[in-house]
């Protein structure tokens, strides 16, 4: 697992990089009331702002960690937005992307440095 | 920067796992460990304990004093009677809002209590307006004000002081709770039945950690008060009223008593009584409005709004909005053209660029719990 500064965690999953946020950011964040996810398809490129999320407190954008195609969107989400504070890091993952580059992966924090940024 | 005022019960807020936050001056208790979803459910359920003692706690003494308060308050306060709270306004000579209260007739005098934000204003107001005219401004800076809300708040605060069970909405008494002497009033900010209870600083404690000793009771923070309030219609000062709205676009004629309006008894007299009184006659070019946004998306302070779902400048704009745990989608309250002021009329808001319907809807959005 890789982190973002943007609070956002990335699993490798076969050639997919599923794309989450941390636990940090959704106790942050407070409940979570609306998710809006882009259209499976579309081509994105790191740091574009491809989810609303919205608490109960503000809006807030997940950007696109890298370049590649969005494949696959967690619908449930939509239905469910308080998905994202019971289980972050687990069920509530927001879309996997298919990377251009893999190697944009390389600069993103592992487990010890995220625990140290967030300290 | 000046510090931040602490609440009387800053140690217990903390000790109950507060997430505190600045409000008017005043560090606050925003939510606590549930957060503000759970809180609010919790009070349309059961009962929430707020800490309002940010709020201006006010009395006026003297002969007279109803009629003098009403030369700043369109309101009926000469007839309210002894042991009765009624909601009003301080209205600006332009005739917009300069602050909304409660004041009560506690038999040898009037008990107001004013938004914090203003409280320094009102004060000021009330001295200018009210001393020269032998009538004794006191600012109570040594109580602290605590509201308890919900369906369970009568068999709460009644397990303590059995009196107020009595009390109906708008009622106003003084009770000894869990041995401080209380000045109770049936009223809040949440649109449940519950109770506000002005008590000494120095028992605010015991008293909070007596209703909180209930299994029916929780805090619930500053986060969780908004949303309720918004459920409920009713209007946060600075936000969905102030100094450039006047009562009528704010839709609240209700709040100016029949004898004050045009042929009452008490006619007029209160500062932008021209503006006002005309028009409750003649309507305003805007009004506030409830309204219910088609989508899923909260929509906030600051939208703008508009008539056509394409092409044309705002019409209006959203002054609170956010997400309504009772309703489970996103509730609204702005200004409209009176034009398009029926409930049902579809506007259209603008969020990241994009124009999402919007109906005007009738307010509350959660029907009122009052014990009338």
């Amino acid at each position: 697992m890789k982190y973002t500064e943007e609070h956002e965690w990335l699993r490798e999953e076969d050639d997919l990089i599923v794309v989450g946020i941390t636990e940090y950011a959704a106790e942050q964040l407070g409940d979570i009331v609306f998710v809006e996810l882009p259209e499976v398809g579309t081509t994105v490129s790191k740091d574009d702002e491809v989810v609303v999320i919205e608490s109960t407190k503000s809006a807030s954008d997940i950007l696109a960690p890298l370049d590649g195609e969005i494949v696959e969107v967690n619908e449930r989400l939509v239905e469910d937005p308080g998905k994202v504070n019971e289980d972050p890091i687990g069920d509530a993952w927001f879309f996997k992307i298919k990377p251009e580059d893999p190697s944009q992966m390389d600069e993103y924090m592992d487990d010890a440095a995220y625990n140290k940024f967030i300290s | 920067m000046t510090e931040l005022k602490r609440l009387p019960l800053d140690e217990l807020h903390r000790a109950l796992g507060a997430k505190m936050g600045p409000f008017a001056g005043w560090d606050m208790p925003v939510q606590y460990a549930p957060g503000v979803l759970k809180e609010h459910l919790h009070c349309r359920a059961e009962a929430g304990l707020f800490d309002v003692s940010h709020m201006g706690q006010v009395i006026l003494r003297g002969a007279g004093v109803a009629e003098a308060l009403e030369g700043l308050v369109p309101t009926d306060i000469v007839d309210l009677p002894e042991g009765r709270q009624i909601y009003g306004l301080f209205t600006a000579p332009e005739g917009g809002i300069l602050d909304d209260l409660m004041i009560a007739n506690k038999g040898d005098h009037l008990f107001l209590v004013v938004n914090a934000a203003c409280v320094d204003e009102d004060v000021a107001h009330l001295r200018r307006a009210l001393e020269p005219e032998g009538i004794t401004v006191e600012h109570i800076t040594d109580r602290a004000l605590l509201a308890l809300q919900g369906p369970r708040a009568e068999e709460v605060l009644a397990g303590l002081a059995p009196a107020v069970a009595k009390m109906r909405f708008m009622d106003v008494a003084e009770v000894e709770i869990a041995g401080q002497p209380c000045w109770v009033s049936r009223s809040g900010y949440t649109g449940e039945d519950g109770y506000e209870i002005s008590v000494p600083a120095a028992g605010a404690e015991t008293l909070a950690r007596a209703l909180l000793g209930h299994a029916a009771v929780a805090p619930v923070g500053l986060g969780a008060r908004d949303s309720l309030r918004l459920e409920a219609g009713l209007c946060l000062y600075g936000h969905d009223m102030d100094p450039a709205t006047s009562p009528v676009d704010a839709g609240l004629s209700w709040a100016i008593r029949k004898v004050r309006r045009k042929g009452g008894a008490r006619e007029g007299g209160f500062p932008g009584d021209a503006r006002i009184l005309s028009e409750l006659a003649k309507g305003t070019e805007t009004i506030r409005v409830g309204l219910k946004p088609e989508g899923r998306a909260p929509m906030r302070e600051g939208v703008p709004l508009y008539a056509d779902p394409e092409s044309g400048d705002p019409v209006g704009r959203i002054t609170s909005g956010g997400f309504g745990p009772s309703v489970g989608g996103p509730v609204a309250m702005g200004y409209v053209p009176s034009a398009l002021s029926a409930p049902g009329t579809t506007l259209y808001g603008e969020l990241r660029g994009k124009r999402l319907a919007v109906s005007v809807a009738p307010l509350p959005f959660v029907p009122a719990n009052f014990k009338r």
